[in-house]
């Protein structure tokens, strides 16, 4: 047996560089507490600011279109708009630790160190297209999440962990077995080869069938982790038990990492034409998007209402998967870069109003009652909010609307009419339930609302998050454009 | 000042952000300097217009999103300079006539807002910037007709932006589509009117497109059978809103079809001349029915504005100069007049806190100026001779009659029938003895009240009798837009009934 040699330059560390930045970020951490016991949340999550803000530095500098770890890891156009809206999110999400009341997960400095740990699992599957290492991306930052989930210790917390464990465990099941079809099939767990084995066996007797099986298996994997209807039940239980802002986090990190797996291996079976993949992507995405709008709609609590949303919004955002289009993918990312700032805002206006207990309604935190009469007690809290609303209903000329204006205009050039036409009257059925909130705020009458503060959890750091949010999400004309050619120009280099 | 349009959008905008600061006692007075700046503004804009030229002036361009074809388009012309004017007019008279005792800071500020959506949506020539302002300036009204309205105030405002967005969607899956086509042909992205206005299109593309604008446009008139959200929101907002919602949003709708639909895709539009003019033709009598049925004289008001919109289409629909010049005309003497009478009603609403007829009666006793200024808007709206009613409407059927001499006579009714329910309002609440002792002791107008009716009182009649310096740059970019639909027709019937100037719109006068 020959024995094993490895050739230090096909490893090309450079590009692995983000992760091991967070993953150095992270063990930095855990030493830290190790030397010295006593020291502030403050410090640690500065310093996982600091070592994310490192990060998004490595992953700009990137060079596109290399390969490194054996060839598992590729860096192209995708990879990098992936990780940084991975990274910015993040760094967003961070400041939110640090807030009025005491809350239990952010006294420990494990909660920063695993954080950085789930971070980094991400970074690598949006970076590879080998399906184990993505695998292994997927698992470390699951389970890193899970814990994160737990650490708030409510009870409906731990309810939240375990659900979305139990349903992580059976997608990863899904997944493992999906991979397993394929490589049966190909003898690879690298894409690109894949990729070419597909193309050549295409016109074998009998493959199409184990073909689509392997793509629907895997299809089941991404619609668990992306909460797609009908994988979606653990969606609003947990973002229900998961503090505010780790709900918001939710709603956009995962995804996005997914969306990205969910491009490179079914951009493979639309390249080839197999048209059942691209109708079942679309006939999910109208189906979430449709039924989640519904249960938005019925929702008492503005969380659960928003996790409902964010389920629609996926859904919405799923569709330019289906198209194979360099203005669909682009479209995707410019979405999920815009929806990014609009709805953590969302979530940490929510948790700027947090109570350590339920104080307005026996279950939920966020009851619509709450904010009722808004405008007069924090008049400049509620028409941020209410901008946020507006924006993700998608009223200009709020950030999201350019989200859904060109998803619909990728939508529209691929000829998709009726679709384009289904998903933008969702718009208009969604557009209920966030006015609801609005109302609730300017229109209803103060004593609704019990007279209980609703700023209980304010401080500086949360503020400033939240004028971040609101600033991006109102200025989005300035930008747009320079954003826009950013994307395109990345992901047309990745060949997508 | 050649880049008068953006200050002319901009400057409520500042203003409404700086209102935030003036205090709550003073603020109705900076209300009215505002809005008065910016009507002299618009004022400015029309002595600055060059009536003889038919094309689009005061162009600005610059590009906003250049990957996406997307710019800062403005330009105004003869059919949108007096919508303009009408929009920062009523506003002003709006602001005046305030009567609202709350929260009178939120109030003028959200009207200084719905002001800036309103002026763009008529002086925007680029699609996209078009659509901003038309799906924004639902949100001011939402807020004034919910925070100010009615008992069942929620259910309207809701209703109303709930309909007006689910429309607009599909007309903005029609844009994209349109945008998508222009790419296909030219290479390049763009979402500029007038390249748009270059491109010509196949029957059939035409036929999806026209009806998908269509939503969205008719559900903004309101056409029937989409007008259900309008009672509600008249019925519930406050007079300002109703003034606003009435003399402008609606225009929003006939706007479009003069600039977007018919230009856009001329064959099919004249294609489907007959369908759309049944429609207009229900919404004229069926709504006239219904006004005539109401005991509330606002919902009485309401109606009328539906049925008097249903004229406006069929004018615009005529596809000739006179028809879509009397259009133009109607929607701004419509908005002067439906806006003075909402104002009108808001007064007596203002007095007795209800707007049933039966507690009216005889109050020509107790408010004689009162009852003359509400006999003058009537004679309008019913469109007497020599009123600003009377122009438009005349015009519209008279453009019409080239089209189906049948459907122009059972539609000519709507004067008949107008007559009938605004008489009978005049006759229910104005003459006959005081049947309540009450309505004795009424005051007449007041001051305020005053200075807000007297100028439209002035505009009905001076337009009525003269209305060349308005009629004249309308008929002008009319005659120019007819003359851009016959050359882009594709089909023969389409040549035969865009007619572009056997007889125009002035020689009729």
């Amino acid at each position: 047996m020959a024995p094993i040699t490895v050739d230090f330059a096909s490893l090309n560390l450079m590009t692995l560089a983000p992760m091991l930045v967070t993953l150095v970020g992270a063990l930095v951490i855990l030493i830290i507490d190790l030397i010295k016991s006593d020291l502030d949340k403050t410090l640690y999550a500065t310093l996982t600011i600091l070592t994310l803000f490192i990060a998004l530095g490595a992953t700009l500098s990137l060079n596109i279109n290399e390969r490194g770890l054996f060839d598992t890891i590729l860096i192209d156009g995708v990879s990098v708009l992936g990780q940084s809206i991975i990274i910015i999110a993040s760094m967003l999400f961070i400041p939110l630790a640090l807030t009025k009341r005491k809350f239990h997960e952010f006294s420990y400095p494990e909660f920063f160190s695993l954080f950085l740990f789930m971070v980094f699992g991400f970074q690598f599957m949006a970076s590879s297209d080998n399906l184990i290492l993505i695998f292994v991306g997927l698992e470390t930052a699951s389970l890193a999440l899970y814990t994160l989930i737990a650490m708030h210790n409510t009870k409906l917390a731990h309810e939240a962990a375990i659900k979305y464990f139990t349903m992580g465990a059976m997608a990863s099941g899904f997944f493992a077995m999906g991979a397993a079809a394929i490589y049966g099939l190909t003898g690879s767990v690298e894409m690109a080869t894949m990729a070419k084995i597909f193309q050549e066996r295409l016109n074998d007797a009998g493959i199409i069938i184990p073909l689509i099986g392997g793509a629907l298996l895997m299809v089941v994997a991404i619609g668990f982790k992306v909460s797609l209807i009908p994988f979606h039940m653990w969606t609003p239980d947990t973002y229900e038990g998961a503090s505010a802002p780790m709900a918001g986090y939710m709603s956009i990190v995962p995804k996005i990492a997914m969306m990205v797996v969910a491009m490179r291996l079914f951009g493979i079976y639309l390249e080839l034409d197999i048209e059942i993949v691209r109708d079942v992507i679309i006939a999910l995405a109208v189906i979430t998007t449709t039924l989640a709008n519904m249960m938005a709609l019925v929702q008492e609590d503005v969380k659960r209402m928003l996790a409902y949303s964010s389920i629609s919004h996926a859904g919405f955002v799923l569709i330019a998967i289906a198209l194979d289009t360099t203005k669909g993918y682009s479209s995707l990312f410019l979405y999920y870069g815009l929806f990014l700032f609009t709805n953590l805002g969302a979530f940490t206006v929510l948790w700027v109003s947090r109570h350590k207990y339920n104080v307005h309604h026996e279950r939920f935190h966020h009851p619509y009652s709450k904010f009722a009469g808004m405008i007069h007690r924090s008049p400049i809290a509620a028409i941020i909010m209410a901008i946020f609303m507006l924006s993700l209903a998608g009223v200009p000329p709020f950030s999201l609307f350019w989200g859904k204006l060109y998803v619909l205009s990728a939508v529209v050039d691929s000829g998709w009419y009726v679709v384009a036409i289904i998903m933008a009257l969702n718009s208009a059925i969604a557009v209920y339930y966030y006015l609801k909130l609005i109302v609730y705020m300017f229109l209803k009458s103060e004593e609704l609302s019990g007279g209980k503060v609703v700023y209980a959890n304010r401080a500086l750091s949360l503020e400033i998050v939240i004028g971040i949010a609101a600033f991006v999400t109102v200025t989005s004309i300035f930008y747009i454009d320079p954003l826009l050619s950013f994307i395109t120009n990345l992901v047309g280099a990745s060949g997508y | 000042m050649s880049n008068i349009l953006t200050v002319l959008i901009f400057f409520p905008l500042v203003a409404g952000l700086f209102g935030f600061l003036v205090n709550q006692k003073s603020i109705r007075v900076y209300g009215i300097a505002v809005a008065t700046a910016e009507f002299l503004l618009s004022l400015w804009l029309w002595m600055a217009f060059d009536p003889a030229s038919p094309g689009m002036q005061f162009v600005e361009k610059l590009p906003l999103i250049p990957e996406f074809g997307i710019s800062y388009y403005l330009g105004v012309d003869g059919i949108s300079l007096f919508i303009v004017i009408m929009s920062t007019l009523m506003t002003l008279i709006g602001i005046v006539a305030l009567s609202i005792k709350e929260n009178v800071k939120n109030m003028i500020i959200t009207l200084l807002f719905l002001e800036v959506a309103m002026v763009g949506v008529f002086v925007s020539l680029d699609v996209i910037l078009f659509y901003i302002f038309w799906e924004f300036s639902l949100v001011p009204m939402l807020y004034i007709i919910g925070a100010w309205g009615g008992p069942k105030k929620l259910y309207a405002a809701i209703k109303f932006f709930i309909y007006t967005f689910a429309g607009s969607l599909v007309m903005l899956v029609g844009i994209l589509y349109f945008a998508f086509l222009y790419h296909a042909q030219s290479g390049s992205w763009s979402f500029a009117l007038t390249d748009w206005y270059a491109l010509l299109l196949p029957f059939d593309v035409q036929t999806w497109l026209f009806w998908a604008f269509f939503l969205g446009f008719a559900i903004k008139v309101p056409m029937f059978p989409f007008h259900t959200w309008l009672p509600y929101a008249h019925g519930q907002a406050p007079t300002v809103g109703s003034v606003i919602l009435a003399a402008v949003l609606l225009k929003m709708g006939t706007y479009g079809f003069v600039r977007f639909s018919l230009p856009l895709f001329p064959d099919a539009a004249v294609a489907y001349i007959v369908p759309v003019a049944i429609i207009a033709i229900i919404m004229i009598i069926y709504t006239a029915m219904v006004a005539y049925a109401q005991k509330d004289i606002k919902q009485v008001i309401a109606y009328s504005s539906i049925s008097h919109m249903g004229v406006i289409i069929l004018g615009t629909f005529a596809m000739n100069v006179e028809g879509i010049a009397g259009s133009v005309f109607l929607m701004l003497s419509h908005g002067i007049v439906s806006g003075a009478l909402f104002l009108l009603v808001g007064v007596i609403y203002d007095r007795k806190h209800t707007k049933m007829m039966d507690q009216f009666g005889g109050l020509a006793y107790s408010m004689p100026t009162y009852a003359t200024i509400f006999g003058i808007m009537t004679m309008a709206s019913v469109g007497l001779p020599l009123t600003i009613g009377f122009v438009g409407e005349y015009l519209s059927l008279a453009g019409f009659f080239k089209v189906s001499p049948v459907m122009t006579i059972v539609a000519g009714t709507s004067i008949i029938l107008g007559a009938v329910y605004m008489l009978s309002i005049l006759k229910k609440t104005f003459f006959g003895p005081i049947t309540h002792e009450e309505n004795k002791h009424l005051s007449d107008l007041d001051s305020k009240e005053m200075w807000a009716l007297v100028p439209l009182v002035a505009i009905v009649v001076w337009l009525g009798v003269y209305p060349k310096p308005v009629l004249g740059p309308i008929d002008n970019s009319t005659k120019a837009l007819v003359q851009l639909m016959h050359e882009k027709a594709q089909t023969d019937v389409a040549k035969k009934i865009i007619l572009v100037s056997k007889n125009s719109a002035k020689e009729a006068k």
